[in-house]
């Protein structure tokens, strides 16, 4: 569970500072997808970095489980840190390294070698027959995939998507958000998922809130769209979507 | 030319020897490159303003520092040293006295280019470290290092090349070295073709420290292609 307590975020700004977000109250339940909504600049991003704290709400609290990061010394932050994984819309992928020493990462910063951990997550986003590529000769939604291997390789309670399919196309932009459908119900994780696409948090979300100017200016029920056809290729889809 | 493949041979020892010198002298100033410079340009890095460690006071010591050894000219640099040299190596001449103002200023040189090196890794990467629990050993070592690898080969490269070019005048505290010796038998006894001899040998080093360097970093690159 996520709470957000009277939770206020300002950054310096020259002599004045900015409100990122503002008196927010806010509960995440355990195994929910949850969307944020908003515009540039509302303050989404700044939200789900305090998830995990790698922001420090300057007033107010942020509990995850019922605890508060702030709290802690920075090797216990970096140990929770752990248990909440994030996926970024630029992938953040190690360029230099091959797809399965980039899922392997998130283990081996804790001296795990599990070669049969980071299999699985790569059969999971089926990109095991990639495992020895380097990130420059996938495409998008393949980048994402294995990213999403990657912050899984923790097995983390919170998964965190900042914008996870602004940089993809409509083909791969479903096949991500199935993917992450997929990870809710298999590893039971809460998901948190920022975007400006409406339809992809209409398609996923159990509730979503919806920021402006850093106040939450609704908390609202998702209703689940008509139910899409998933499959077929983008030229099928394309082809029926616009005959 | 016979006559000068024979005055070749005849200085065969000393030309030998001043290789080795050579060789000595880049070698010392390149480990500090490595053992300080690169060090000092992480923590310069880290610790700029804005950075992952920010640490403003650190910053402007370490940058002041760097910037005063780049800035005072060599030779100056050399003299100005010789108190320190006599203390650390207990001479103030030979090769390895002459090794100590290089490696100062490549270690100096090294901190700036690998600096610039890392601030070329995306912010993302620092982020994704961060987001991962990163300890701040293993953001420098498996993210930031590896990221910045192919570039830090080249600058460390750039640096190698103007170690030869910077001990060429190491002969003034009697480092000896190729340079030295063009300018002894070459220039001094009026041996011109010994002296362009000797000139064309360095320029087919620095071409062949090059070559190995961008070989090596193209080799490590992965980021595109
Ligand atoms: N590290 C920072 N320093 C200064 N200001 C910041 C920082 N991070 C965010 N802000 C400011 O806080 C506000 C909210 O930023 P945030 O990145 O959370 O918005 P966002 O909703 O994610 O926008 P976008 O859709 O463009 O990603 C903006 O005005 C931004 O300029
Ligand atoms: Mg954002």
């Amino acid at each position: 569970m996520i709470e957000f307590r009277h939770v206020t975020k300002t950054f310096p700004q020259g002599r004045s500072t900015v409100t990122a977000l503002d008196d927010i109250d806010l509960t995440i339940a355990e195994n929910e997808m949850f969307g944020i909504v908003g515009e540039s600049g509302s303050g989404k991003s700044t939200l789900l970095r305090l998830i995990n704290h790698l922001e420090a709400p300057t007033s107010g609290a942020v509990r995850v489980d019922g605890e508060d990061l702030s709290a802690l010394p920075a090797r216990a932050q970096r140990e929770r840190r752990r248990r909440i994984a994030m996926v970024f819309q630029q992938f953040n992928l190690l360029a230099n390294s091959t797809v399965f020493d980039n899922v392997a990462m998130p283990l081996r910063l804790q001296g795990r070698r599990e070669r049969d951990t980071v299999m699985q997550m790569l059969e999971f986003v089926k990109m095991a027959g990639h495992r020895d590529k380097h990130p420059s000769t996938l495409s998008g939604g393949e980048k994402q995939r294995v990213a999403i291997a990657r912050a899984l390789a923790n097995r983390p309670r919170i998964l965190l998507c900042d914008e996870p399919t602004s940089a993809l196309d409509s083909g791969h932009t479903e096949e991500i958000m199935a993917t992450l459908d997929e990870v809710r119900t298999q590893f039971h994780t809460t998901i948190v998922l920022v975007s400006h696409e409406l339809d992809v948090i209409k398609s996923s979300c159990d509730r979503a809130a919806v920021l402006e100017q850093g106040r939450l200016a609704a908390l609202t029920d998702v209703v689940a769209p008509p139910t899409r056809e998933r499959t077929g290729s983008y030229a099928d889809r394309a082809r029926e979507y616009l005959a | 030319m016979n006559d000068l493949l024979a005055r070749l041979a005849d200085y065969r020892g000393e030309i030998i020897t001043s290789i080795v010198e050579t060789g000595y002298m880049i070698g010392n100033s390149v480990l500090a490159a490595i053992l300080v410079g690169l060090p000092l340009g992480t923590l310069l890095y880290l610790s700029r303003p804005g950075g992952p460690y920010e640490r403003r006071w650190l910053h402007s010591v370490l940058n002041t520092y760097v910037n005063v050894v780049r800035s005072v000219p060599f030779l100056l640099f050399v003299v100005a040293l010789i108190p320190f040299t006599r203390w650390l190596v207990g001479t103030s001449f030979g090769t390895t006295a002459a090794s100590v103002p290089l490696a100062f200023v490549a270690a100096a040189l090294y901190a700036r280019f690998s600096e610039q090196t890392l601030l070329d890794v995306p912010e993302q990467t620092v982020e994704l470290a961060r987001s991962l629990g990163a300890n701040p050993v293993q953001l420098i070592t498996r993210f930031l290092y590896s990221e910045a690898r192919s570039g830090l080969v080249l600058s460390l490269t750039t640096v190698t090349i103007s170690m030869v070019s910077y001990s060429t005048i190491m002969g003034v505290v009697g480092g000896g070295g190729v340079g030295d010796f063009a300018i002894r038998y070459g220039y001094q006894t009026y041996e011109y073709d010994l002296m362009y001899t000797t000139i064309a040998l360095m320029i087919v080093v620095v071409m062949l420290i090059q070559g190995t360097g961008t070989l090596l970093a193209r080799s490590i690159d992965k980021r595109a292609r």
